[in-house]
């Protein structure tokens, strides 16, 4: 598990491979998207939708990885792989975890 | 690369992942749509020419797997390369996209190393596959091809009941002697044309062209409500063509052409004759032979069009016939009767 909020190699790669200015866009569009998607999992939770629940977990996770925000990423796949549960401690975690991965982009992006 | 045009569709519901996916490929050289659910990409795929699907499988309305369980269904799509892009868990999972037909599958987040490595082999498979089907097309001919892609090719055949015609031009050798080789290669390639078009317009199938004649089957490999019927008003029509043909011909002040038709119907066998690597589709039974003799009986005759016993009766009273008699056919034992189709004002050959 990385120390860091965002591994440093996979960011790097994701530049390399898109351009600098295209993951700045990408950013800021996982940004915009990423909110609505902790929303849908919390929605999902009131509403007792497995699929939903898993669906918006492995959304997080997919976009998570893409960026090397490899621990959000880790504990959207525990939630995913978990199924629907009642306990919402995990997934206000999950949020946590997701303002510092958002905080961290938003510098990576900036800078 | 650029070069090859390549139009590949994104189908991911997640914009973040549709967006870098289509940049990945857009660097690649390659045109891309995306699309936001299966439903849409399937849409998408019915409506425009795709090279290629990269698909994601967790998706709101239709997902991967439904959009792979339809596209198996769909003769239009079932050849359309699927490569899954998706971050699925569980090995299960991703054997059940490669049964379902998916060619490859790539985890998220993809290599863009890899992408590329799939992509390219993706293409490339597609671009043979396409190939051969064109081939198959121009040497066989469609309903042959439809048949070969959804029964596959073996050797042997199934009984059916058919109708065979043969036909070819009356005095083609003189024909060809008044004339230039590219005189005649065009009059062969017109000629083919029209009887192509009338044979096919009815349902039939030409499986043999040889110099100027031709065989033609009515009842395989598609199956026909009427056979007998559909030969015998192909036939009209041939001549129908033909005579309108030859109203340009004799304007430039070419000689006109003539062509003689033998219908017969019965058992036979359908299917591909030959070796394992070169095989033609054809039937074989006695009507095949009938219909050939038939073919050659036009000229004693005098009668373009000429039928056996078994076609006169299934088509009943729906044209006029003119009874010739029994006649004992080269390599036949028994005499066989013989009918000529009426065309009013055009009864001689």
């Amino acid at each position: 598990m990385a120390d860091t909020v965002i591994d440093p190699a996979i960011f790097a790669e994701l530049q390399e491979a898109a351009g600098a200015d295209f993951v700045g866009e990408l950013i800021a569009t996982f940004l915009e998207e990423a909110p609505q998607m902790l929303a849908e999992l919390r929605a999902a939770q009131a509403a007792g939708s497995a699929d939903r629940f898993r669906r918006a977990a492995h959304s997080i996770k997919s976009n998570a990885n893409t960026f090397g925000a490899l621990r959000l990423g880790e504990m959207a796949r525990v939630l995913e792989l978990g199924g629907l549960i009642t306990d919402t401690a995990p997934i206000a975690a999950l949020d946590a975890e997701y303002a510092r991965a958002a905080a961290a982009l938003q510098e990576l992006s900036g800078g | 690369m650029a070069d090859s045009g390549a139009r590949l569709l994104v189908a991911d519901d997640n914009k973040v992942n549709r967006l870098l996916l289509g940049r990945s490929l857009e660097v690649l050289g390659h045109r891309v749509a995306m699309a936001e659910n299966g439903r849409v990409a399937l849409e998408m795929l019915r409506r425009e020419r795709f090279d290629l699907l990269l698909l994601d499988m967790e998706m709101p309305e239709l997902d991967g797997f439904q959009v792979l369980e339809q596209m198996v269904a769909d003769a239009q799509l079932r050849d359309l390369p699927v490569i899954v892009t998706s971050s699925l868990e569980g090995v299960s999972n991703v054997a059940r996209c490669i049964e379902l037909g998916a060619d490859d599958y790539l985890s998220k987040p993809v290599n863009p190393v890899l992408l590329k490595a799939r992509i390219n082999s993706s293409l490339e498979k597609k671009r043979l596959r396409d190939q051969q089907k064109e081939l198959v097309k121009r040497f066989a001919t469609s309903e042959v091809a439809q048949d070969m892609q959804e029964s596959g090719f073996a050797l042997g055949g199934k009984r059916v009941t058919g109708t065979v015609m043969f036909s070819d031009i009356r005095g083609f050798t003189t024909l060809v002697e008044s004339q230039t080789p590219e005189e005649t290669i065009e009059l062969l390639n017109t000629y083919y044309t029209l009887m192509f078009d009338a044979i096919s317009g009815r349902g039939g199938v030409v499986n043999q062209m040889v110099g100027d004649g031709l065989m033609a089957i009515f009842g395989a490999p598609k199956e026909l409500d009427d056979n007998c019927g559909s030969a015998v008003q192909a036939a009209l029509d041939m001549i129908e063509l033909i005579d309108l043909f030859n109203v340009q011909r004799v304007a430039e002040g070419r000689p006109p052409v003539h062509i003689g038709i033998g219908i017969a119907t019965g058992d036979m066998v359908a299917g591909y004759t030959g070796t394992q690597t070169r095989a033609t589709y054809t039937c074989i039974g006695d009507a095949v032979n009938v219909a050939a003799r038939m073919e050659a009986h036009t000229k004693q005759a005098g009668r373009p069009i000429l039928l056996d016993g078994a076609t006169r009766e299934a088509i009943g009273e729906r044209f006029v016939l003119d009874a010739l008699g029994e006649v004992v056919f080269k390599g036949k034992a028994t005499a066989v009767p013989v009918f000529a189709l009426q065309m009013p004002g055009r009864d001689k050959l």
